[in-house]
């Protein structure tokens, strides 16, 4: 029965490439040794996928049984192999520098870069699946891979973050697959046993029929299940901790990728609830763990004094912003919500490139011991700052254009939900001001080391975010508009 | 509808799961857990091949059979000697004492059958119970997680939860091959996973209570 | 309710003697307790001067209640003389005002064994007497009514099937047994080690024909436990109401090869198991709370279905 499967994937082409490369480029990277080959090989796999992902703008196949492509999934797809490539570019230069230091050894180097695809794999995997148990297993081995990467410095605080990590996501991973299987109790009965009742394109074309109390259950343990993966709070404890102690382009990809992959999943199942009017409206639901997760994220930016660990509460500040604004639904706030989930990304995998970068060049991760970096080294320094304005949401930059969309929108919508809305972006702009500041500027302290890693990715990161804030090509907007039409 | 007698086992075999989970919670020291987790595995196993008889379908044999050979046999053996091997203190400490615990435990029964029979009316007699009975079992595993200080206890309440996962989706009538895959997928890596990190966490903290990890929480930092 | 009287003792004989045997020992003859009540009726009672009139009468309360409760239980036959009256609750109510009293009258003198004795009897009853409860809501679930006679006739039928919660409900009412009637792992009944007492503690202070009286009620209150168990969960031979002789016959006959086997069983039990400490008592009954919770969930979750 996983014969059809093979099938459908040769007959893709281009979709199958995007699954293939990765999952092919896993067994290479493990087997060979030295680990500038592996880090180019990586490399040039997600420029292959990448490519191949592009082409799907061209040419979209038929949806099969068990994957598919849609409006929604082929700009996460670009997404999601656009800061595969830059993150793996970023990765090949960083990790000469891990190697002198000693914090990794060449067979785990080996690992890593097979971990790597191995994670590219299941998120491509999760993002085109058509099939809801599909989906979830994608997510659970992007999950796993990650998890492994993030204990790979085997200090003590990376094992716990990598303990915890894996605890907190299998429970969410384990609440997801309850809230799978109810779904397809739910169907079951309307559409018949077998694979249909989990396709997902068949799903939403029946869903109006499914039993509204079955479903209302089932959305609230995938909304658990996969919003811890999203780092919602309140279960988003993980997080922090998984961002701070894993190698920094593992944390640009959490923070860039898996978070998008896992909300996108929330996103499916809200669409077949919005499908079924019976069924409560999960907006609220997700309005209030989105306000929540706004609000005490930006709140504990004052307080933490490790620089990844502040991105990852920005992190889930913006992941927070983004839930509340598909909470919100309509047209204009789901734009906003495409729109911010794809400067985010941008954004934020680019703060961590800089952060990186700053962590090698100074030495330690410590806010306090990191000072004067315009100084020090100045287009680091600057790099920052600007990665800082943009994700604080400042014009001209694209994070300050979907802010402002979903505030408007929620003015006009439920205008008392603006208030702690704003005021939470107030506060974490406040907090990343305060701190870029001190980091930025004054005179430069403790060790000042060259820069090894490439500058390229986050510049370029950071100029499509600008170039976005500025001018927003019509077809891109034509084509955000149609996926929130389809959103509810 | 079933025949009272398919419905009898069905509901003894997996009432006999929400016991085992009971008992799991009741345990206080290592062996007697593993060696719980694994009979909670053989009566997973018994549940899912008599699903698989009175649904007349044949994969979830294969299911029963994964379930038995990994989860029965193997995780429990090598957790055995992984914990002979670490010298990992054998006495589980627990967080509240075991009565409050399992007073606890009733109640997430409780709500999980009443939530799961109110919402499933128009469903079979047999994917209702399973289902409810399948709530309770990830609750109560649930329950053990939070409940217990020790790293080996998450994991097997982590795999507790799976089995009751593996219970529901056999319950639901007809679900396809692509939860057998997906559920042996997330047993093996699972598996894994525990070897790696156990071993890692044993030689970096000389320890598996996982209170130990609390001191390298970065919540302050 | 005579059979009930001169049974009781013959059990405890049987029990001790097959202890006895188990271990290799000689025991004391089967009708050693009939001959110590009457050796204990013969002595001279010596009361405690700060004694208060509860101490004297709470003896014959507590035999009243327990041989009232005993007669109940439809041991050879249903449609007894009182079996009208014999629900359930009344014989768990029955057996509640009896451990009241005596625990009342353990602490009258005011000796800490007392004390000890009667505030760990009252933690024990904190936790069975629910369990009990439980119990007999699952039977009644199961046999739609709390009449003892009813629950009998309902296990003998055909309508029985193949159910969970009786097997829970067996073992938490096994356990529930074991504790109110204070035998091996939860008190001894063979020792005065003031570390190890509960029923002993209690009736520490009572001697000649008080002692006499409360033995006897100790006895039938093991003969009610196992007759309890027996007539519900293992009904075979009890006579139906107005059947002819040769039934109630075979319903003696079954009633004393039960009795026979329980007693016998409970030896064996008690022999393979050591006592256990005190502080873990709340857990095993605990354990038995939640068995019988559970028998109940259960069973309400297969009615609504």
């Amino acid at each position: 029965m996983i014969l059809p499967d093979m099938n459908a994937v040769t007959q893709f082409g281009a979709v199958g490439a995007v699954l293939i490369i990765p999952l092919v480029a896993v067994f290479i990277l493990a087997a060979l040794p030295g680990y500038r080959l592996t880090s180019v090989l990586n490399v040039f796999a997600s420029l292959l996928t990448f490519v191949s992902a592009i082409s799907l703008f061209f040419g979209r196949p038929q949806p099969a049984q068990l994957l598919f492509i849609d409006d929604l999934n082929v700009v996460f797809i670009v997404l999601n192999t656009l800061v595969g490539l830059t993150t793996s570019i970023f990765s090949a230069s960083y990790i000469a520098h891990e190697l002198e230091t000693g914090r990794l050894t060449p067979t785990y180097l080996r690992f890593y870069h097979a971990m790597y695809q191995a994670m590219m794999f299941g998120m491509n995997l999760a993002l085109l699946a058509n099939n809801i148990g599909l989906l979830w297993v994608a997510v659970e081995l992007a999950t796993l891979t990650t998890v492994m990467m993030v204990g790979i410095y085997r200090t003590h605080e990376a094992l716990e973050a990598a303990w915890k990590y894996f605890i907190l996501g299998s429970v969410g991973i384990a609440l997801a697959l309850f809230g799978t299987i109810l779904v397809y109790v739910a169907a079951e009965p309307v559409i018949g046993e077998g694979l249909d009742a989990m396709t997902w394109t068949v799903l939403i074309q029946r869903a109006v029929k499914f039993d509204p109390a079955l479903l209302n259950v089932a959305f609230v343990f995938l909304l658990l299940g996969y919003g811890t993966k999203v780092g919602l709070a309140p279960v988003h404890a993980w997080l922090p901790d998984a961002h701070a102690e894993g190698p920094t382009p593992i944390s640009a990809v959490l923070s860039g990728l898996l978070l998008n992959v896992a909300l996108y999943a929330v996103l499916r199942f809200k669409m077949l609830m919005t499908a079924n009017e019976a069924a409560i409206a999960p907006g609220p639901m997700m309005v209030t763990m989105g306000l929540s997760s706004l609000v005490f994220a930006a709140l504990m930016l004052y307080r933490r004094r490790d620089i990844k660990r502040l991105f990852a509460y920005s992190s889930i500040e913006h992941m927070g912003i983004i839930t509340f604004a598909f909470g919100m639904g309509g047209p204009l706030a789901n734009f906003a919500g495409l729109l911010h989930m794809t400067m985010h990304s941008l954004t934020k995998s680019a703060i961590f490139f800089a952060v990186g970068n700053v962590a090698q060049a100074k030495g330690t991760q410590k806010i306090a011991d990191i000072r004067g970096l315009t100084e020090s080294h100045p287009v680091l320094g600057w790099g920052l700052l600007a990665g800082v304005v943009a994700i604080a949401g400042l014009p001209p930059l694209g994070i300050f254009m979907s802010e402002f969309l979903v505030v408007t929108s929620t003015f006009a919508r439920q205008p008392l939900l603006a208030i702690p809305l704003v005021l939470g972006l107030l506060t974490a702009l406040g907090a990343l001001v305060w701190r870029i500041t001190g980091i930025a500027f004054g005179t430069p302290e403790g060790q000042v080391a060259p820069v090894k890693a490439s500058y390229v990715p986050m510049f370029t990161h950071l100029a499509l975010v600008l170039g976005a804030g500025l001018y927003l090509p019509p077809a891109v907007v034509t084509w955000f508009q149609h996926v929130a039409h389809l959103l509810g | 509808m079933t025949h009272p007698l398919t419905y009898d086992i069905a509901h003894l075999l997996a009432g006999g799961m929400v016991l085992v989970s009971f008992m799991l919670l009741y345990q206080d020291r290592m062996h007697g857990l593993l060696n719980v987790f694994a009979l909670h595995a053989v009566i997973l196993a018994l549940s899912v091949s008599w699903e698989g008889w009175v649904q007349h379908s044949p994969h979830l044999f294969i299911t029963a059979l994964i379930a038995l050979v990994v989860k029965a046999i193997t995780i429990p053996l090598a957790l055995h000697r992984i914990v002979r091997r670490l010298d990992i203190h054998r006495s589980v400490e627990t967080v509240v004492g075991i009565g409050p615990t399992m007073l606890a435990g009733m109640g997430l029964v409780a709500l999980s059958t009443a939530l799961m029979l109110r919402v499933t009316a128009t469903a079979d007699a047999l994917a209702r119970q399973d289902l409810a009975f399948a709530l309770s079992v990830v609750l109560l595993g649930l329950l053990m997680m939070v409940s217990r200080r020790n790293a080996i206890s998450q994991v097997v309440g982590l795999m507790s939860i799976e089995n009751g996962l593996i219970l529901a989706a056999a319950g639901a009538k007809g679900m396809p091959l692509v939860v057998e895959i997906s559920i042996a997928f997330s047993v093996l890596v699972a598996f894994i996973v525990i070897g790696i990190f156990l071993f890692r966490i044993r030689e970096r903290f000389d320890t598996v209570d996982v209170q130990a990890l609390d001191r390298f929480r970065g919540d302050q930092r | 309710m005579l059979v009930v009287l001169m049974m009781a003792p013959l059990l405890t004989g049987l029990v001790r003697k097959v202890k006895a045997r188990l271990l290799r020992r000689r025991g004391p003859p089967f009708l050693q307790p009939y001959r110590d009540l009457l050796r204990l009726i013969r002595k001279e009672s010596v009361v405690a001067e700060n004694a208060s009139w509860l101490f004297r009468v709470a003896p014959y309360l507590v035999f009243a209640a327990t041989w009232v409760a005993a007669a109940l239980v439809p041991t050879f036959a249903t449609g007894l003389l009182f079996s009208w009256s014999a629900d359930m609750i009344a014989i768990v109510a029955l057996l509640a005002s009896a451990r009241f009293f005596l625990a009342l009258a353990a602490m009258d003198v005011g000796t800490s064994f007392g004390g000890i004795g009667a505030s760990r009897e009252v933690m024990i009853a904190s936790l069975a007497e629910p369990a009990l409860i439980m119990v007999v809501f699952t039977l009644a679930l199961i046999a739609g009514s709390t009449q003892l006679s009813t629950v009998a006739g309902y296990m003998m039928s055909a309508h029985v099937g193949l159910r969970v919660s009786l097997g829970l409900a067996l073992v938490a009412l096994t356990m529930v047994a074991i504790a109110e009637n204070g035998r091996i792992p939860i008190d001894n009944p063979a020792t005065h080690l003031e570390l190890t007492m509960v029923h002993e503690a209690m009736v520490l202070e009572y001697s000649g024909r008080h002692l006499a009286v409360i033995e006897a009620a100790s006895f039938v209150k093991l003969l009610l436990y196992i007759s309890l168990i027996c007539s519900v969960f293992a009904p075979w031979g009890i006579a139906q109401a107005g059947a002819d002789p040769a039934a109630y016959a075979i319903g003696v006959l079954a009633y004393v090869a039960k009795l026979t086997i329980a007693g016998s069983l409970l030896s064996v039990f008690e022999i393979a198991i050591a006592k256990m400490r005190v502080f873990r008592v709340p857990d095993f009954l605990g354990v038995a709370l939640m068995l019988a919770l559970l028998a109940t969930l259960l069973m309400f979750m297969t009615r609504s279905l």
